[in-house]
């Protein structure tokens, strides 16, 4: 019997995730991206501004439809994420294992809580508005009532160190509502964030309701928040120097901005996220025969 | 046909019914109040007020320095610890007790409103003032019941509110910010505009015979520099803004990086949209209503018409005529439609912003109206041939300017009420209930009225989409800016 070699896998290039396709940065950088013993695992795109441009493009193109889907319909498709990310399970304990540190079963664990979160999230979509909406006692003959609306293109710095589940439980809660994203992975640990634009790519997602970019959060998140069609941006991932700087520049068209603190990932989410992105319309009409 | 018969044309003449000013007793000059007390200006300096329909002088009040709002957000922070530490039942029956004064001394603070302010008392009488004591009664209730405001089981108060308003409805917009604020157990330190700041200082006396502990509410005087100081002070835990969309950006730059939470009330250009199925002389009151009550100086203000073209001409035949009919005088007249622009400058900003309309090509028309000879006035106005581009179509006037765009088809009226940074509120005319609910969906705006415009009640939100601002005032929506949620 002749020694037979270990068969030489197949790697993947990474790539950035954009109105629903897989481009490379237009700038045609990556930058090395390694696990947390420092051993390389792959060359991430390093996108850059025009990338950011690009993206908000694309979710903005993808907002009217989307906010426009039933609730009904973003809730199948939300659960739908989670019945693919089940099947490529292994492929993302993996990923989130070398990204942080993890063991297998830790790993494990932060995916199986990403996968539980986005069927938390799904069953949300037809909900959100009875828990958020109210029907107005006014002093006077009118109906009065007011709803929630998505806000419009949120950016959303994804957390530096939970890779996945950080990763998921921001994006979930500003979609679930019609919002469009543009997401800036962790800098370091972007891997599971371009890996689940894989996912959303084959979830019934419309392209452009997620767009995954990877590279230096700060240079990728100054465009986005002077950017004029940005509506919301959630500064999860930025430190607190470059989280002041963006929130000051958000100011100019008034964004709808959420600063970053301190999150447990693994615990019960809550509501406010969700509710963080929306807007209330209040509608008046008389009454009279 | 018979021939008509000349008649004599008959002229009906309203007789001056003026409201008494002698319910008003205005004191020569007023301190900054802090701490339950009345004091003056660290360095002493003053300013006039003056009623802008006769540029007379009403009182001399306090400028605020950085010292003196240091002295307020104190006192409001020390006055927290108990405020804060109240049962909620309690917190309420000072509400409730607050709006009862208000309800007793209306007469009052409605002519002390058109004085200072220059809006005509029939506003400030019927509108105002009742929905000042009502936004009060309302979030009294609130104060016992947080727990079940869908804000978690036990709802903490934020701190110190620091609140900044306008001087279009100063004692509404009081109401609006301290009634909630309150009711959640906040304190605050309240900056009336530099215009109109009488009323508030009168609801320091309430707040006394409501027996208010003292350094809960804290109300100071002053210019944009002293609401600056407010808005920038490291003591505060909240700021509530109402007025330009430019103070709110600065406003929003400011506490960039901090933990202050903010609401913001800004401007607005709303469109006003009627379909050809409307109810002509309906639409015209509504039309009328939206732009030229309170002169217009309103940031919810229906100030751009979006009229179907198939209607144009029938409709602005009503418009101008139902225009022709508008009474433009004293504001303490009870007859009085259109009262005074709140003051010079903003004179001035109308003018330079009608002047552009014409500039630019728009064609402008006003009913001949008497304007008296001294006060800030603008007649009611209004713009046709007016395009997107002008700037009379995207800036907010914030008076008595009214421009008329035309549409042909829903998908168009929706763009181009759409086409606007702002996003505070629309309205709707139409008899067909299902396009009000198409067109209510996809109007990007905070507050849409359909068949009606500018109603306003304590249990509705009311705030903006995009640069209109962020947050709710008023309704269930409007405690969740002052709890730490």
């Amino acid at each position: 019997m002749s020694d037979r070699s270990e068969r030489l896998s197949v790697l993947k290039t990474y790539k950035l995730f954009v109105g629903g396709k897989f481009p490379r940065s237009e700038s045609g950088r990556v930058y090395e991206v390694t696990d947390a013993k420092d051993r390389w695992l792959a060359n991430a795109p390093q996108a850059s501004r025009k990338d950011a441009r690009d993206a908000v493009v694309a979710a903005r193109k993808a907002f009217g439809g989307w906010s426009g889907a039933t609730a009904y319909n973003r809730g199948q498709i939300l659960y739908r994420v989670a019945e693919m990310l089940e099947g490529r399970r292994e492929q993302f304990v993996r990923e989130v294992a070398d990204a942080e540190g993890l063991s297998k079963s830790k790993a494990g664990a932060q995916v199986d809580a990403a996968v539980d979160r986005w069927v938390w999230y799904a069953g949300w979509s037809d909900k959100v508005a009875q828990i958020a909406g109210s029907a107005n006692p006014v002093a006077g003959p009118y109906f009065n009532l007011s709803s929630p609306e998505p806000t419009g293109v949120v950016a959303v710095l994804a957390p530096q160190d939970s890779s996945f589940l950080g990763l998921v439980s921001v994006i979930a809660p500003a979609i679930v509502t019609g919002n469009t994203t543009v997401v800036v992975g962790s800098e370091d640990r972007p891997l599971p964030a371009l890996s689940l634009g894989e996912v959303l790519a084959t979830s019934d997602l419309p392209g452009g309701v997620v767009n995954v970019l990877s590279g230096r959060t700060a240079e990728i998140a100054a465009p986005l928040a002077s950017h004029q069609d940005v509506n919301a941006f959630d500064l999860t991932g930025a430190a607190p120097e470059l989280a002041a700087e963006l929130e000051a520049a958000a100011a100019e068209n008034l964004k709808r901005v959420v600063r970053p603190q301190a999150v447990d990932w693994t615990a019960d989410p809550g509501t406010r996220r969700m509710l963080s992105f929306l807007e209330t319309k209040t509608v008046w009409h008389p009454m009279g025969v | 046909m018979a021939p008509t018969t000349p008649t004599k044309p008959m002229t009906f003449a309203y007789a001056p019914a003026p409201e008494s000013r002698s319910v008003v007793d205005i004191a020569p000059s007023y301190g900054l109040f802090i701490n339950g007390e009345f004091t003056e200006a660290a360095d002493g300096k003053v300013f006039k007020t003056i009623s802008p329909s006769s540029e007379e002088v009403l009182s001399e009040v306090a400028q605020a320095t950085a010292e003196d709002v240091d002295r307020a957000v104190k006192s409001a922070r020390k006055a927290f610890e108990s405020w804060s530490a109240l049962p909620g039942s309690e917190r309420a029956k000072y509400l409730f007790r607050i709006a009862r004064v208000i309800q007793e001394r209306s007469r009052e603070l409605a002519v002390l409103e058109s004085l200072d302010n220059g809006k005509p008392i029939r506003e400030s009488r019927d509108a105002d003032l009742p929905l000042v004591a009502a936004h009060f009664f309302y979030y009294a209730g609130w104060a016992d019941k947080l727990a079940h405001a869908g804000y978690g089981p036990d709802p903490r108060p934020l701190g110190v509110a620091g609140q900044v308003i306008p001087w279009n409805f100063p004692l509404l917009m009081l109401a609006w910010k301290i009634a909630p604020a309150l009711a959640a157990g906040n304190t605050v330190v309240l900056k009336p505009a530099e215009t109109t700041p009488l009323s508030a200082l009168f609801f320091a006396d309430i707040c006394r015979q409501a027996g208010l502990p003292k350094g809960v509410v804290n109300i100071i005087t002053g210019d944009g520099a002293t609401g600056a100081e407010l808005v920038g002070h490291p003591g505060i835990d909240k700021v509530a803004f109402t007025g330009s969309t430019e103070v709110g950006k600065a406003i929003a730059r400011t506490v960039a990086g901090t933990s202050k939470k903010v609401t913001l009330e800004l401007g607005g250009k709303a469109a006003n949209i009627v379909f050809d199925d409307a109810p002509i002389d309906q639409a015209v009151e509504g039309i009328v209503n939206g732009i030229f009550f309170n002169q217009g100086h309103v940031c919810c203000a229906g100030s751009r018409l979006l009229v179907q073209e198939s209607v144009q001409d029938e409709l602005l035949d009503a418009l101008k005529r139902r225009m022709r009919t508008l009474r433009v005088g004293d504001p303490l007249d009870k007859n009085t439609d259109v009262g005074a622009i709140n003051s010079a400058e903003q004179l001035a900003r109308i003018r330079t912003l009608a002047e552009a309309g014409e500039a630019e090509g728009a064609e402008r028309w006003a009913p001949d109206c008497e304007l008296p000879g001294s006060g800030f006035w603008f007649a009611p106005t209004l713009f046709t041939g007016v395009t997107q581009a002008h700037r009379i179509a995207r800036e907010e006037i914030f008076g008595p300017v009214l421009s008329v765009l035309t549409f042909r088809t829903p998908e168009e009226a929706v763009a181009k009420a759409n086409n606007t940074p702002y996003g505070l509120s629309a309205g709707i005319w139409t008899e067909k209930g299902s396009r009000i609910l198409w067109m209510a969906s996809r109007l990007r705006a905070g507050v849409v009225w359909s068949n009606t415009f500018n109603k306003f009640d304590p249990t509705s939100p009311f705030g903006g989409y995009k640069e209109s601002g962020y947050g709710r005032e008023g309704g269930r929506h409007g405690l969740e800016a002052y709890l730490d949620v």
